[in-house]
C-alpha cells in the first residue's frame, strides 16, 4: 500500500471518530453549548484541556525551536507548562465558583460596568481570532502535504471538518472530540519519539533516553551532541548564551499569557465543582507533560541525526575538531540513496534546500557565523572550501520529517500526519468556541438585546461560530503574513489584559471599575506599542520605528518578552487609579468574598 | 460576625498554601533552571548539568506534584473549615 493511501485511511478514521462523537453528544441548551452542562470529569477535562491547549505550534514548532537552539529555548517548556500552575492556585477554582458563561461576563459583573465588559470581549477576540488563523493555516499546510491536494482545498476541508463538530457540538461535543483528538496526537507524537531513542540510546523512554549513554559511542548522549554541534561551529546545546532577564521574562510571558488565554480558562467552567477545577488542572499539565517532556528528546535527537546525516564523520570522530578530516555527506548520495527519500520530500516544500557552492560534489553544512563559528569558518577556509551550503532547514520540518529521517514505516508517518491534524483542529475548535461565546452571550445576550430566548441565543452562539469559521478561513487563505508573530501577539496581549484583570478581581476588593478598565487599557496599549515599535505598525514590514535587534531593546526585553512589563503596567495603574477613586459598592465586595469560598458552586449548575 | 471571622481565617490559610506553592514553583523554573542554574552546575548529570534537567523537565514534572499537592491541601482546608461541597 503506498504512503498516500494510508495517509488517507488513517485521517479519514480519525474524523470519522471525530464528527460520530460530535453527532452522539450534541449540544441542546446554552448550559450545554457554553459549558457542557458543567458535567465533565476532571481527568475528561484534564485530557480535553491539554487538547485544546497544545496547538499545531507545540506539535509541530517547539521541538525544531529547542532543536536549533538547545537550552536556551527550555523557556518554551517551562513557560507554556508553568501557567498551570496560576490557573490550579489564582485563577481556575474561583471562576468555577462564579459559575457564568465567558470571561468577559466575569470582568464585566466583577468590576459591575458595561464598559469593562465590552473592553474583556475586544481582548478575547483579537486575542483568539489571531490565534486561530495561525490554527487554520497549519490545516492547510498539514492537508496539502499529506493528502497531496492544493494549500486552499486543504483549508476549506479543516474549515467545514470544524464547523460540523463545533457547531453541533458546542463545548459538550467538542471536550469529548478534543478527547479523542488528544489520543490521536499523543500516540503521534510518541510513536516515533520511541523508535527514535531506541535507535540513539537504547532507552524505550524518550524523556530518560535524552540523559542516557550513546550507543554508538558510548558517551553520554548530551555531551556528545555538545560536541558534535561545536565541531561544526554551532553554540554548544546545553549551553546558556542568551541574556538571562530576557529568559526570565520571556518564561514569566508565557505562563501568564497562557493562564490569561480565554479559551483554555473556559474549559475550567465545564467540571462540576470547585475541587474538580483545582484537580482538572492538575490533569491537564500530567497530559500536556506527556508531550512536553518529549519534546526535548524529539529536539536534541533530531539535531543529531540531521548533523550526523550531513557530515557523517562528526558522530564517529572523538577528538574535538576531527570532523573535518571526514568528507561531508555528497550531493550524489542526497540525489539518489532510499534512506535520504525525506531530503528529496522535503525539498519540493521548499523548507529544506541545499546548494553546492563550490562545485565539490559535497554539501558542507557548518556555522559560518557569529563567535562560535568563526574559528570553524577559518579552517573550513584552509581546506578551499565555500560556506554552508545547506542553504534552509525549517524548524518545523523537524517534528513532521522525524519518522522519514529515521526510517520509520509508513503508517507511522500517516500517524503523525493524523496527530498534526488533531492538534490544530482542537485548538482552533476551542478557539472559536469562546469567540462564539464572547458573541452571542456578551454582546448580543449582555450588550444589544438583554431579553432575547435561550432558543434564540443558542442559535446566535452557532451562527456566529459560523462567521468566524469563515473569517478566519478567509484569513488563513490570504494570510497577512505575520501568522508566526501573532502567536506573540496573542500571548502578550492575553498577558498583559485578561490575567491581571482577572487575578485582582478576585484577590483584591479594592480595585474598582477605573482600575481595571485604565489598567487594561495600558496594559494592552503599552503591549502592542512596543511589539509595533520593533515589528512595524500591524506588522507591515518597513513601518517599524526602531530596528528588531538586542541592543535596542529597552534594557533587553524582548517584543515577545514584553507581556510581562505589560501586565506589570496593568497591575500598577489599576492600583494607582482604585487607590484615587472611590471603594467598589458593597454587593460587588460580597461578590468578592463568595467567589472565594467553594461552598455553593454547585448552584450554578441550575442557572 | 463569626461567619465572617472563620471565613477571613479560611482564606489567610488559602494565601499561606498559595505563597508557599508560587515560591516552589519560582524557585524551580526561574531558579534552578535559569538563574542559580551556575550555583548548581557541579551537580551533573546525563551528559550536562542539574540546571539544564530543571530546565527542560524537572520544573515539569514538579509543577504537576505542586498541583495535586495544592488541591489535596485545599480539599482539607475545605473541610477543616466547613466551606467544601
Amino acid at each position: 500500500m503506498d504512503q498516500f493511501t494510508l495517509n488517507l485511511i488513517v485521517i479519514g478514521l480519525s474524523f470519522a471518530l471525530y464528527i460520530g462523537i460530535a453527532i452522539y453528544t450534541r449540544a441542546g441548551s446554552t448550559s450545554e453549548f457554553y459549558a457542557a452542562n458543567r458535567g465533565v470529569s476532571p481527568v475528561m477535562n484534564g485530557m480535553a484541556t491539554a487538547a485544546d491547549w497544545m496547538s499545531a505550534a507545540s506539535f509541530i514548532s517547539m521541538a525544531g525551536l529547542i532543536a536549533f537552539t538547545g537550552y536556551d529555548n527550555s523557556t518554551y517548556l517551562m513557560g507554556w507548562t508553568g501557567g498551570y500552575v496560576l490557573l490550579a492556585l489564582l485563577l481556575a477554582p474561583y471562576l468555577r465558583k462564579f459559575g457564568k458563561f465567558t470571561v468577559p461576563e466575569f470582568i464585566g459583573d466583577r468590576f459591575y460596568s458595561q464598559t469593562a465588559r465590552i473592553i474583556g470581549v475586544i481582548c478575547l477576540l483579537i486575542i483568539s481570532i489571531t490565534y486561530v488563523i495561525g490554527q487554520m493555516t497549519g490545516v492547510g499546510v498539514t492537508f496539502s502535504r499529506y493528502l497531496e491536494v492544493s494549500n486552499s482545498t486543504g483549508l476549506w476541508i479543516g474549515a467545514a471538518l470544524v464547523f460540523c463538530y463545533a457547531v453541533l457540538g458546542g463545548m459538550k461535543g467538542i471536550t469529548y472530540t478534543q478527547v479523542a483528538q488528544y489520543v490521536v496526537l499523543i500516540i503521534a507524537y510518541t510513536i516515533p519519539a520511541v523508535f527514535i531513542a531506541m535507535q540513539l540510546t537504547g532507552h524505550v523512554l524518550p524523556q530518560t533516553g535524552l540523559f542516557g549513554t550513546h550507543d554508538a559511542s558510548g558517551a553520554k548522549f548530551l555531551a556528545k551532541l555538545d560536541q558534535v554541534v561545536t565541531d561544526l561551529g554551532f553554540a554548544n546545546y546545553t549551553g546558556h548564551h542568551k541574556s538571562t532577564l530576557d529568559m526570565v521574562l520571556f518564561t514569566l510571558a508565557l505562563m501568564i499569557g497562557t493562564a490569561g488565554l480565554p479559551h483554555v480558562i473556559i474549559r475550567f467552567f465545564t467540571v462540576p465543582k470547585v475541587s474538580d477545577a483545582r484537580a482538572s488542572a492538575g490533569w491537564a499539565l500530567v497530559f500536556i507533560a506527556l508531550l512536553y517532556t518529549v519534546a526535548p528528546a524529539v529536539g536534541s535527537m533530531a539535531r543529531f541525526n540531521l548533523t550526523a546525516t550531513m557530515w557523517p564523520g562528526a558522530v564517529t570522530g572523538t577528538e574535538a575538531g576531527s570532523t573535518f578530516s571526514e568528507p561531508a555527506i555528497s550531493l550524489e548520495q542526497i540525489e539518489t540513496a532510499p534512506e535520504l527519500q525525506w531530503m528529496r520530500n522535503w525539498q519540493t516544500t521548499g523548507l529544506l534546500s541545499w546548494e553546492d557552492k563550490n562545485g565539490d560534489g559535497l554539501i558542507q553544512y557548518y556555522n559560518e557565523a557569529g563567535a562560535e563559528g568563526a574559528p570553524v569558518a577559518e579552517q573550513i577556509a584552509a581546506q578551499g572550501l565555500t560556506g554552508n551550503e545547506l542553504t534552509t532547514v525549517n524548524n518545523d520540518i523537524m517534528v513532521l520529517a522525524n519518522p522519514e529521517i529515521a526510517n520509520l514505516p509508513g503508517w507511522v508517518i500517516a500517524i503523525v500526519a493524523a496527530g498534526g491534524l488533531a492538534a490544530a483542529l482542537s485548538t482552533a475548535a476551542g478557539l472559536l468556541l469562546a469567540i462564539s461565546g464572547a458573541v452571542s452571550h456578551d454582546l448580543i445576550k449582555g450588550a444589544i438585546n438583554p431579553n432575547i430566548s435561550e432558543k434564540n441565543e443558542l442559535m446566535a452562539a452557532r451562527i456566529s461560530m459560523g462567521v468566524s469559521i469563515l473569517v478566519a478561513t478567509i484569513l488563513g487563505l490570504n494570510p497577512p503574513g505575520f501568522a508566526a508573530q501573532t502567536v506573540a501577539l496573542a500571548f502578550g496581549l492575553a498577558a498583559s489584559s485578561i490575567f491581571p484583570v482577572l487575578m485582582m478581581g478576585i484577590f483584591s476588593k479594592r480595585i474598582n471599575k477605573q482600575g481595571a478598565i485604565w489598567g487594561m487599557l495600558a496594559g494592552i496599549l503599552s503591549t502592542l506599542l512596543y511589539i509595533f515599535a520593533y515589528k512595524g505598525w500591524f506588522f507591515i514590514s518597513g513601518t517599524n520605528m526602531l530596528e528588531d535587534t538586542a541592543a535596542n531593546w529597552l534594557f533587553g526585553i524582548s517584543p515577545a518578552s514584553f507581556g510581562t512589563v505589560g501586565a506589570l503596567i496593568n497591575f500598577i495603574v489599576a492600583y494607582a487609579v482604585s487607590s484615587a477613586t472611590e471603594e467598589p459598592p458593597v454587593e460587588v465586595i460580597e461578590l468578592v468574598e463568595s467567589i472565594r469560598v467553594p461552598r455553593g458552586a454547585g448552584d450554578a449548575v441550575a442557572h | 460576625m463569626s461567619d465572617r471571622q472563620s471565613s477571613n481565617a479560611y482564606w489567610q490559610a488559602n494565601l499561606r498554601i498559595i505563597w508557599v506553592c508560587l515560591i516552589i514553583w519560582a524557585l524551580v523554573s526561574y531558579g534552578f533552571g535559569i538563574i542559580l542554574r551556575p550555583l548548581i552546575s557541579s551537580i551533573s548529570i546525563g551528559g550536562t548539568d542539574l540546571g539544564f534537567w530543571f530546565a527542560q523537565q524537572g520544573s515539569i514534572l514538579i509543577f504537576i506534584v505542586l498541583i495535586f499537592w495544592y488541591a489535596a491541601r485545599m480539599n482539607r482546608l475545605d473541610r477543616e473549615h466547613g466551606v467544601d461541597e
